[in-house]
């Protein structure tokens, strides 16, 4: 690293470019609608946006798909299931009736048990990340904007919250929750199953939210806006909420949008584990361990769910990140 | 500038384009600009934001990014011709020939390295030659010079434990370590106070006496220009307006802009409560700029829409000797206005 | 003599800090005991470096920053006792324009929002609806009313001024501070925005505390000044008296430091300052001053001058040797160190 002149110029280029830059001009745009502009015009985003809408939707009308498609996700197909339980024809038995082809052994259609576990995916997830980002707001904009002994407790609950070891917390919780409720043979409901994982997301996943918008509200609150507001007697709620909130959408919705996929594989990987959606209903972590053991068999089954999840959380990763882009243009390029 | 007229100009900029490209459109922040500096001669560069005053000092360093920026015209240092010249080449000049000083001396300077280092890296770089002991000898020859007390000691310390003042003056030490002949302070004082700024000036003036530099000062204060600066280049809206020595600009200043500029100032003398004479409007976008000449539509005097909206008027000498000026009104019709209508409110009574 | 809108009597704001490794407890002594009065439709000017406290002065004023001691009498109340209920009618009366015309206006909220937010915060409803009361505002500080829902990234620095001028009157205050309010625009704006605030003076009979560095606007817009020096009041009368017989000789030291295009061309001798303002966290003993002044003497470490009318003119002056009257800074000899 050098240290002559040159670096201390290279400082000043930067700082002579800011004036240069155009004055915005009265074309009466919102800072939102510059931002949808932005998103418009990055291809990517768009692609993954619409896939990502694409999926929802099928999840959202997924009982009508079944009414379009025919056939149940309990239905079983036992007439087209070999001796050796592997599905009859090729590609594990995918047919003009069975696109995605029928399970092994139960024979069950693989394409609607994908879109109802679509539905019990994308409802986990997104319930979680509207949680973790409800509360982390709340407790980061106190944090941040109070400061002193509150900032310190909830600080202090984030970095312990933190320093916990989320699978092997949940892996203990789960049994125990259930056990508190539900004897060890009642048949334990899938909402509660539900229910308590997203309770599960929610206890660890506000902590990110949180320290994003305390960040974000520390660097907000000595503006004399602030200063305006309260010396026009606002009150601490027209503050927050009025005044600091409205600032902070764009990080919220970038942190929310890139929440979401990871809740999708946090989702599929406890009940992979067998701790969170059991079988009989439909689901991806359900569908990927038991296709394991047709890895070498009937890999069709595998591949299917795992195509249709790692599109998921591909394009909802994509877009937070076209999304980032489009809110805070500084950020990157 | 009678001043040296016989030999050349040590910098002599010829018809400087600046350009930007931009999602917004092309940002044309120098559009044609023509001066030329002697060595110990003082230029004050006044303008307001978007004027494009900090532009063309950059372009003079060199320090524009070539993948978005469009320079043409010709910039001439001591000689040799600056546009088009290698990345490489500049930097030898940089430091060397010409340096400059900054509003901000904090972001200036590398926080984690003391002052002492930053001054004797700045010595070495341009005298590879030279042994650390004679590099750091002149360096605190340097901080002495420009009013650093007790400066072996100030040698080790970082640029966060200088206060704003002393840090400006760490800034010149390590602009003049090179001696060069050309030093660019762009707003050198604006972020000090009044009683410091006055020591910063007076010290800009002194070295400039002892090393015969010429220096180009780029600020937004009239007052600043009037005191130290032996000629002035008004710039509005990327182009230069008026161009003189610092009596015949402040004395009998001939565009409507300088006149605007005089007038809108509050003065330490005469009836505090005369009303202040404002510019209309605000200064231009550099992506649109207006058609004709760029302050056309803020000036009290247009002459609309022909010629004042549809050409743009040369930098024209006028009678005074080097006074050159960018207004379509007639001369004997400026100096009538100017002496009627402008010269006895506000500061230029 | 009638009440003064606003009597400030020993006003003082220490900041605690920690420093060095120990983390031992020291105060910044950025405001150290001010007595003003500011009278109804009038503007007291505060000048001063950086660092002399007039900042933090204008955030107590408004309650924006709470006193370590002093009272801050509002139309013969004391408003630094006063809860947040209490405070509302009387914040009505007390606005403030800040310096920054970019962090100062919500970028999330139109025009309409933000000029409204005082009326919103105090559940006032005028005559003809909030949409009409801030159009009115707008008119009044010269910006287009259909500019309503625009944001404010849309705005020019003067402009943003302007709707800064327009939320600060939307309650019709007496009082009004304005901190730096035009430092940060361009220089032919800034003329505007001064002739905006003195129209609004005349017309809503507004009293202003105008804090600024800039001597020349200062004396401009204030008829009586007050200068300031690492927290004290080192000087404060009319306008007269401070520009054309300064007494104290830190304000001689700055007014004959300000680069004067008006002054273009006349010889005059400059008293010029060494050094840097001290820090307010160890500021000297007796007069603060004394560690730059040229007149210092030993009673000047000891004794801390109050601030007194002396003989031969009428504002007031903290300083043991004040200059002499009838010596105008220009005519003063060559006094640096």
């Amino acid at each position: 690293m050098s240290l002559s002149q040159i670096e201390t110029e290279t400082a000043g280029v930067d700082a002579a470019a800011a004036p240069v830059a155009p004055q915005p001009g009265m074309v009466g745009r919102s800072p939102g609608r510059l931002a949808w502009a932005r998103l418009r015009a990055n291809r990517t985003a768009m692609v993954s946006g619409w896939i990502m809408v694409f999926f929802v939707v099928l999840g959202l009308a997924a009982p009508l798909v079944e009414l379009v498609y025919g056939i149940s996700p309990f239905e079983q197909f036992q007439d087209k299931i070999a001796n050796n339980s592997l599905p009859l024809g090729y590609l594990g038995g995918v047919s003009g009736e069975h696109w995605f082809g029928l399970e092994p052994q139960l024979g069950r259609d693989i394409f609607i048990r994908l879109v109802y576990g679509l539905r019990t995916s994308l409802f986990i997830a997104v319930s979680a990340a509207l949680l973790t980002t409800g509360l982390g707001i709340v407790l980061g904009i106190v944090a941040g904007y109070l400061g002193g002994w509150i900032d310190a407790v909830i600080s202090w609950v984030i970095d312990f919250a933190l320093a916990l070891p989320f699978l092997i917390f949940a892996l203990a919780i789960m049994p125990t929750v259930t056990a508190r409720f539900y004897g060890p043979r009642d048949e334990i409901p899938v909402p509660f199953r539900i229910g308590v994982m997203i309770f599960l997301f929610a206890l660890f996943g506000w902590t990110g939210t949180a320290r994003l918008v305390r960040g974000q509200v520390i660097s907000l609150r000595e503006r004399e806006f602030v200063e305006a507001a309260r010396a026009s007697g606002a009150g601490l709620f027209h503050i927050l909420f009025r005044q600091l909130l409205p600032n902070l959408w764009a990080p919220i919705l970038v942190s929310f949008s890139l929440a979401v996929p990871g809740y999708i594989t946090g989702e599929a990987a406890l009940s992979f584990l067998g701790i969170g959606v059991v079988d009989p209903t439909p689901d991806f972590g359900v569908m990927i361990n038991k296709s394991l053991s047709y890895a070498q068999t009937d890999p069709a089954y595998l591949i299917f769910p795992g195509v249709v999840i790692f599109l998921l959380v591909l394009a909802f990763n994509l877009f937070g990140d076209g999304l980032r882009d489009a809110l805070d243009p500084k950020s990157s390029r | 500038m009678t001043h040296d007229a016989a030999s050349p100009p040590y910098l002599q900029v010829d018809d400087l384009r600046v350009r930007f490209n931009t999602a917004d459109g092309e940002v044309r922040a120098v559009d044609g600009v023509s001066f030329g500096l002697h060595r110990g001669r003082t230029l004050g560069i006044v303008g307001e934001s978007g004027s494009g005053k900090s532009v063309t000092s950059l372009a003079v360093m060199g320090l524009h990014d070539p993948a978005r920026t469009r320079i043409t015209g010709g910039i001439s240092l001591g000689g040799r011709q600056l546009v088009g010249l290698s990345d490489g080449d500049m930097r030898k000049l940089r430091g060397r020939d010409v340096a400059m000083i900054f509003q901000d001396p904090l972001s200036a300077l590398h926080p984690f390295y003391t002052v002492g280092r930053q001054l004797v890296e700045a010595y070495r770089t341009h005298h590879p030659d030279a042994s650390k002991a004679q590099a750091r000898q002149r360096a605190l020859d340097m901080l002495d010079r420009v009013g650093i007390p007790q400066p072996d000691r100030r040698l080790h310390q970082y640029p966060h434990e200088f206060s704003g003042g002393m840090r400006q003056r760490v800034m010149i030490a390590m602009s003049l370590m090179n001696d060069p002949a050309l030093l660019i302070a762009d707003e050198p004082t604006t972020a000090l106070d009044v009683t410091v700024q006055a020591q910063i000036l007076d010290l800009l003036a002194d070295l400039q006496r002892e090393f015969h530099s010429a220096i180009i000062l780029i600020t937004h204060d009239l007052g600043v220009v009037s005191q130290v600066a032996d000629e002035v280049l008004v710039m509005y809206g990327g182009r230069a307006v008026e161009h003189g020595t610092v009596a015949q600009v402040m004395r009998g200043p001939q565009h409507p802009y300088t006149w605007g500029l005089l007038a809108s100032i509050p003065s330490l003398h005469g009836d505090p409560e005369v009303e202040l004479k404002p510019i209309k409007g605000n200064p231009p976008s550099l992506i649109n700029v207006p058609t004709g000449c760029a302050f056309h539509p803020r000036c009290a005097y247009a002459m609309k829409p022909e010629p004042c909206a549809a050409q743009v008027p040369q930098l024209l000498a006028v009678q005074a000797d080097g006074h050159r000026v960018a207004c379509h009104l007639p001369e004997p019709e400026r100096i009538r206005i100017y002496t009627d209508e402008i010269a006895h409110v506000g500061v230029a009574q | 003599m009638t009440q003064p809108l606003l009597k400030v009597r020993g006003l003082t704001k220490h900041f605690a800090v920690r420093q060095g490794a120990t983390g031992a407890k020291s105060a910044v002594r950025a405001v150290d005991g001010l007595d003003f009065d500011v009278h109804a439709g009038e503007t007291l000017g505060l000048v001063g470096e950086s660092g002399c406290g007039k900042t933090t002065t204008g955030r107590m004023l408004v309650r924006l920053l709470e006193p370590t001691a002093g009272s801050i009498e509002f139309q013969g109340r004391d408003i630094t006792k006063l809860g947040r209920r209490a405070m509302r009618p009387l914040r009505q009366d007390l606005q403030i324009i800040f310096q920054d015309p970019y962090s100062s206006l919500n970028p999330r909220h139109t025009v309409g929002k933000i000029v409204a937010m005082p009326l919103e915060v105090n559940g006032v409803n005028p005559p003809g609806g909030v949409k009409a009361r801030v159009q009115e505002l707008l008119e009044l500080v010269g910006l287009n009313p259909e500019h309503y829902n625009r944001f404010p990234h849309e705005f020019s620095g003067g402009q943003r001024q302007r709707i800064g001028i327009a939320r600060a009157l939307a309650l019709r205050p007496k009082l009004i501070v304005a901190d730096e309010p035009v430092s940060a625009l361009d220089v032919s704006i800034q003329a505007q925005v001064v002739n905006l605030l003195r129209e609004l003076q005349r017309e809503l009979d507004l009293a202003f505390v105008f804090i600024a560095h800039d001597l020349a606007i200062v004396r401009h817009f204030s008829r009586r000044v007050a200068v300031m020096y690492l927290g004290k009041v080192v000087e404060i009368g009319d306008r007269a008296d401070i520009y054309e017989r300064p007494r104290h000789p830190y304000t001689k030291a700055l007014l004959s430091a300000v680069p004067d295009v008006a002054a273009f061309g006349e010889p005059r001798q400059r008293i010029r300052l060494t050094g840097d303002v001290p820090t307010p966290l160890n500021p000297p003993s007796g007069c603060r001053f004394r560690t730059r002044c040229w007149k210092a003497q030993d009673v000047c470490a000891t004794e801390e001058p109050p601030l007194l009318v002396r003989e031969g003119s009428g504002q007031e002056v903290a300083c043991h040797f004040p200059e002499p009257v009838g010596v105008g800074a220009e005519h003063v000899s060559e006094v640096a160190a």
